[in-house]
């Protein structure tokens, strides 16, 4: 179909027409989800696969967009051995999947206050003594829905390096699907949040720029411009705005 | 990837791209932004707003005889979940200081808060700690930090940006506070986009007049929410979550004031009490109303709670008339329709093109302007790009970004965007994405004064919840400054408040007052509120559930 469809009078709807490209009949998929079978349109997530076959999610949604760690699924596919791990919210459906969600990951956490905290590799041995177990066997790699370089940031924690291990981590959604799958119980997902934290913390150079504008304000040095805008009449502060100058 | 009878038009996109490039690099601004008397113009004519059908008077409440969004109407005329006289108020099931409602960034600064100041607090929450429209923000966080910046210039960006419908003493404190919690977040462990001699990077959003949009690359919401999470999790003995448990209504005291509220188990299907000397609303926002049958780019829990239960106490609320839309929502492919391509685009150079390849409307609009532009375009003008499914969008050129910006750029500075659509074959590098508005924020809401406070004693409000630091459009970047600004004024003047507070016996009888209230005013309905979560169930599952019982969308 390269043609172009024709140009139509207003459309009525604002999101949406009665489409002119003629939709074949919904193609449809087999999935099993917890075993049982469904019928759902092929080109469903995962996430809109469950729902289209009646199932009222409480626990397994959280952001739908790919961005909380919600919704992580485990599945396998016909005629393949092989374990796969997906967020279900952006996962894509192939006919015979055969998937269950995952509605919490157990994960132990020590609590700490980051103020008392170190940042170097001490903090690691302290709070997490498991991961330097970590048998470089890259399977939170291979689990990683968002590809991260799971394996890398953990020996990068091994090293002390916190910058790198930061730098790796930083899309990471906490979705547990490496810690389900690591032979050495590491919690990769916390390990990755607290070297953030140190980094952003204790390693992220100060602003300059920031510490003297907090003082100015503290210095009440913005009070006289913000008396002036807020004592202006509307026509005047209209009349401002719309002349004020871009960056 | 692109079906092929698109190609026609990603030609021209291609081909006008360089022409574009030129422009953009010589500083000059890439197309003429609208005037004051342009502006009204096309929101008249187009913002989903202005529709006739988008607004009806209310007929109970705070807010009788206003006209508010429809929905949010038929959503406040709703019956409550619970049968008041079912409850025994006397034996409490929790007891704390601060109830909090909604563990999203505003409820979480403010435990965070609170607790610094002696309260301890329980944070009930819909889903899990942090699901929520925090978690998702990409584009980030306006404060004024630069020498050419000041908070004020802040200020009136914001003022105007909200149609000079704020309430100034908000905004002042929105803006003059920004630079400080940039700090504070930084001092939790916030890892902020920054130059290599430590300053912090800076970008535009829509309606900004000065670079001033922080970022954690486009993570910016997740970063900033773990780290809120992370040190309520580090404090079990000062703050309590629970999980799935949303509340559904508030309690007062005899001389009404708010007392706590009643928590449901979405999962054991029990309520139990929560009796505090002060509450803290921090529900978020409605797109899962889907408002006008839009997609929205919110949450799974975003459905408007606070809303109902602060009404049904009597708390006032402001510009319920006013939705706002993203300019670019996702529309094609259709699996992910809806979903928010972060503003950010557009302030790295990004540009909106129509199906010739034509750029149509300055690319930093505020987001009311910009949607309606883009609606223009597809509707009236049929300049669109209509989807296999019959959906409309606008070209979002984001190669040009790797032209301005350096190569590398999008992947370094976009990795979710790019994520998004490299599942579906679509590289953003190479070739633009396909937009349409998406309904993202709840402009409106609880109206509150400098300290968080409503007109119901006990009753606090922070974050998306509320009405008045917007006015009647919020500008990007301006609502995570609102949560961690608001949230954390709300923990501290909450805690304060607290020392003296005695309260009295306990009573729902405003429950039964609203329900006497919709009676007299013949409202004859099943609607059930606060909604909870949406219902995605299809009608021919729910035609064979023939012995399941629904309480609104939920089973
Ligand atoms: C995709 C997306 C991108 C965004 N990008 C940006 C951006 O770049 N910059 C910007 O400034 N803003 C952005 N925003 C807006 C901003 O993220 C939100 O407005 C802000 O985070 C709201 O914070 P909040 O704490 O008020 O609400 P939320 O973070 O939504 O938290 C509310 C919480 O309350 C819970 N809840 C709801 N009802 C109940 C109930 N009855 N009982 C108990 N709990 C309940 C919810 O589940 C949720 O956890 C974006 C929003 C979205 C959706
Ligand atoms: S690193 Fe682990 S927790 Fe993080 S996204 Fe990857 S698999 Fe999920
Ligand atoms: S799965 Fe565990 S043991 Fe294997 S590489 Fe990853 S962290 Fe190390
Ligand atoms: S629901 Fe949030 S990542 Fe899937």
């Amino acid at each position: 179909m390269a043609t172009k469809k024709p140009a139509k009078k207003k459309p009525v709807k604002e999101t949406k027409t009665k489409s002119t490209k003629k939709n074949p009949k919904k193609e449809m998929a087999t999935v099993f989800i917890m075993g049982k079978a469904h019928e759902v349109p092929a080109e469903a997530t995962i996430m809109g696969a469950i729902e289209y076959s009646g199932y009222q999610i409480i626990r397994g949604a959280g952001c739908r967009e790919g961005f909380c760690g919600a919704c992580a699924t485990v599945y396998r596919l016909p005629d393949d051995y092989k374990i796969y791990t997906g967020l279900a919210c952006t996962t894509l459906i192939e006919d015979g999947m055969w998937l269950s969600q995952l509605p919490a990951i157990p994960a132990q956490r020590p609590v700490y206050d980051i103020k008392k905290l170190e940042a170097n590799v001490a903090t690691f041995q302290k709070l997490y003594p498991e991961v330097f177990r970590c048998l470089a066997c890259n399977t939170c790699t291979k689990a990683c829905p968002q590809d991260l370089e799971v394996m890398d940031y953990i020996q990068a924690a091994i090293r002390g390096d916190i910058e790198k291990v930061m730098d790796i981590s930083f899309d990471c959604l906490s979705c547990g699907m490496c810690a389900i799958r690591c032979p050495a119980e590491i919690v990769q997902y916390n390990v990755g949040l607290l070297a953030r934290r140190l980094y952003g913390k204790y390693l992220a150079k100060e602003s300059k720029q920031l510490k003297k504008r907090i003082k100015e304000i503290k210095e009440h040095k913005y009070d006289k411009e913000y008396q002036e805008l807020k004592s202006m009449k509307t026509e005047d502060l209209k009349k401002k705005y719309y002349e004020r100058n871009l960056e | 990837m692109y079906p092929e009878y698109m190609n026609e038009s990603l030609k021209k996109v291609t081909q006008s791209r360089n022409k574009r490039f030129e422009l953009a690099k010589s500083g000059k601004p890439v197309f003429p932004p609208m005037s004051a008397e342009e502006r009204e113009q096309v929101l008249d004519k187009f913002h989903p707003d202005y529709k006739p059908e988008a607004r009806r008077k209310i007929h109970v409440g705070p807010n009788k005889g206003e006209k508010l969004t429809t929905e949010v109407a038929d959503m406040l005329e709703s019956h409550s979940r619970i049968k008041p006289e079912l409850f025994d108020l006397a034996q409490a099931d929790y007891e704390t200081d601060i109830l909090i409602i909604g563990g999203g960034g505003a409820g979480c600064a403010a435990a965070i808060i609170a607790m610094e100041n002696g309260a301890k607090s329980i944070i009930s929450t819909k889903l899990r700690l942090g699901d929520s429209n925090s978690m998702m923000s990409q584009g980030g966080m306006q404060a004024a930090v630069t020498s050419q910046d000041s908070p004020a210039k802040h200020y009136l960006d914001a003022i105007g940006g909200g149609h000079f419908d704020n309430k100034p003493e908000l905004v002042r404190i929105l803006t003059e506070d920004g630079p400080e919690v940039v700090k504070w977040l930084e001092d939790l462990g916030v890892v902020w986009d920054k130059n290599e001699d430590g300053s912090l990077q800076v970008l535009h959003g829509g309606g900004t007049s000065r670079k001033r949009m922080h970022s954690c690359r486009d993570y910016t919401g997740a970063i900033i929410m773990r780290t809120l999470m992370d040190v309520v999790r580090n404090h079990p003995d000062k703050i309590t979550s629970l999980e799935f448990m949303p509340t559904v209504e508030l309690i007062l005291d005899n001389k009404g004031r708010c007392a706590g509220g009643i928590l449901y188990n979405l999962e054991t299907e029990e309520y139990f009490t929560v009796k505090a000397k002060a509450t803290i609303i921090t529900t978020g926002g409605y797109g899962r109303l889907h408002i006008r049958g839009y997609d929205t780019t919110n949450h799974y829990g975003a459905t408007g709670d606070g809303l109902v239960i602060a009404y049904r106490v009597g708390a006032k609320l402001l510009y319920m008339d006013s939705v706002q839309y993203h300019p670019t929502g996702s529309v094609f492919p259709e699996q992910i329709a809806g979903f928010l391509i972060t503003e950010k685009i557009r302030g790295a150079g990004g540009q909106p093109l129509n199906k010739h390849g034509e750029l149509f409307v300055f690319p930093r609009e505020p987001r009311d302007v910009e949607s309606s532009a883009f609606i223009k375009e597809c509707l009236e003008k049929n300049n669109g790009i209509e989807t296999p499914s019959g959906r409309f969008g606008v070209w979002l050129d984001s190669p040009l970004i790797e032209m301005l910006q350096g190569e590398g750029y999008i992947n370094k500075n976009f990795p979710a965007m790019h994520r998004q659509f490299i599942r579906y074959g679509i590289d953003i590098t190479a070739e633009p994405m396909l937009v349409y508005p998406s309904l993202h924020y709840q402009n409106g809401g609880i109206e509150i004064d400098e300290k968080c406070k409503t007109n119901i004693p006990g009753l606090y409000v922070a974050g998306e919840a509320t009405g008045g630091v917007h006015g009647r459009n919020r500008l990007m970047g301006n609502s995570v400054l609102d949560y961690n600004v608001y949230g954390r004024r709300a923990g501290k003047y909450v805690a304060e408040s607290i020392k003296s507070v005695k309260l009295g016996p306990l009573t729902l009888e405003h429950i039964s007052n609203y329900e006497s209230e919709l009676k007299r005013a013949k409202i004859k309905t099943d609607r059930i509120a606060p909604v909870l979560l949406p219902s995605y169930t299809p009608e021919n599952v729910k035609k064979r559930q023939l012995t399941a019982h629904y309480q609104g969308t939920l089973r």
